[in-house]
């Protein structure tokens, strides 16, 4: 039986804060708005997660590190839900996330509505380089290294880097 | 159930095919950066492949004894029990043959998946609104370079109208509904596909015409193969061969 008084929805999340994006190191579950609920059954925690997108490969692995993190913390019977509605968007990502990923050198994602548009050949806002700060940058592909990033390059600094694009 | 157990197999098949072919580029793209996004365009189909394939399982396993799983789905069933539209399985060809499967394709699941979010299946209402935002890059992407490549070269030209030739005749199929669709249809859980034709005609006609490109006539003979009723053309086999191997010479075997 789980003590009432000992498990509460916040601790859980505390727990969780913990659990990193395999494929983006720095940014916890919560920080990147996979983390949807927890919700404690009478002596099961039910830990609800939404994919970033549909074939996301970190998925498996994520659902694995949260089981151990609450197994770690003394927490055995734990159930993971998948949801897929409403459907993940970048918008969900803290404003804390967002710094993290700029200091690891990925630029963050701009507002959904700014740059999601289905216009040809059209680049939307200007990224800004995460390494220089310049917005003077070149989209060089919408698809990157993972399903979350496009391809950028700084026509200042001359690096290229990856953008997490709003979704 | 029968149909909508159908209905759902039909969405996985569609995209776990395509999503193969793609990913039958990887490592030999062009360039670099295609290579990434046709294989981030294959990542996304296979992973919406496995959200219907998982949702089909569920519905099988709820009405018989029958141990089914998503890999079973993807693995264990013939050529004739695929129920996907002949245009996925077609050959990669050249780049511009990829290019041109895609943008149909990715035309086609757009205004489908738009339909399909207002279906009173929740499970297939959630599975389409997040494949949508997917797919709407899919489209944008294949769309620029079906113009890249029509308004390109001569070279370049000249290979997409050969796509063209090779490609249309497989488009009629799409928007013809087979029996599962029409029930599916019918009782408000899936899209009459019927329906979809006129949006994607006038996609496919602004997108030619940016790219240069005359539009094919639409003529009776504008389906050869029906795919959605197990009658697919000699390609699938071959993918079939290749992608259940393993499970078949080594059943339960895991990663």
């Amino acid at each position: 039986m789980i003590d009432e008084e000992k498990i509460s929805v916040k601790k859980i999340r505390e727990i969780l804060e913990s659990v990193n994006d395999p494929e983006v190191p720095v940014l916890s579950i919560i920080d990147l708005g996979i983390l949807r609920d927890v919700i404690i059954n009478d002596d099961e925690i039910e830990i609800l997660i939404t994919p970033t997108y549909s074939g996301c490969p970190a998925i498996d692995m994520i659902s694995m590190n949260i089981k151990l993190a609450l197994i770690e913390n003394g927490h055995k019977k734990i159930k993971i839900t998948s949801v897929l509605s409403p459907a993940w968007t970048t918008d969900w990502m803290s404003e804390e996330g967002k710094q993290k990923l700029k200091a690891f050198g990925i630029a963050p994602p701009t507002l959904k509505q700014q740059i999601c548009h289905t216009e040809l050949f059209h680049e939307g806002e200007a990224i800004q380089c995460p390494r220089c700060n310049s917005y003077h940058t070149k989209l060089i592909s919408q698809f990157g290294s993972t399903a979350c990033k496009a391809l950028y390059v700084c026509e200042t600094c001359k690096e290229p880097f990856d953008y997490f694009k709003c979704h | 159930m029968k149909e909508r157990i159908n209905y759902t197999i039909h969405l996985a098949d569609n995209a776990l095919i395509l999503g193969h072919r793609n990913s039958e580029w990887t490592g030999f793209g062009p360039i670099i950066e295609q290579d990434i996004a046709i294989s981030n365009i294959a990542l996304d189909l296979i992973g919406q492949a496995r959200n219907f394939y998982q949702y089909a399982a569920t519905l099988i396993s709820n009405s018989t004894a029958e141990p089914v799983t998503e890999d079973t789905l993807a693995y264990l069933r013939d050529a004739k029990d695929f129920l996907n539209c002949s245009l996925v399985e077609q050959t990669n060809g050249d780049w511009a043959k990829t290019i041109l499967r895609q943008f149909f394709f990715s035309a086609y699941q757009f205004y489908l998946y738009q339909h399909l979010q207002n279906s009173n299946d929740e499970k297939l209402a959630a599975i389409a609104e997040k494949s949508l935002k997917e797919v709407t890059y899919h489209l944008r992407w294949s769309s620029e370079w079906v113009i890249r490549l029509g308004d390109g070269t001569e070279e370049s030209n000249k290979r997409i109208l050969t796509a063209v030739d090779d490609l249309w005749i497989c488009t009629g199929e799409l928007f013809e509904a087979t029996g599962f669709e029409q029930t599916a249809a019918n009782k408000g859980y899936g899209v009459d596909v019927s329906l979809l034709k006129s949006d994607w005609m006038q996609k496919v006609r602004d997108i030619f015409e940016e790219a240069t490109l005359p539009l094919p006539v639409e003529t009776e003979s504008q389906v050869k193969w029906f795919g959605k009723e197990g009658k697919h053309s000699e390609h699938l086999g071959y993918i079939l061969a290749e992608m259940q191997f393993l499970q078949r010479t080594y059943p339960n075997s895991e990663w």
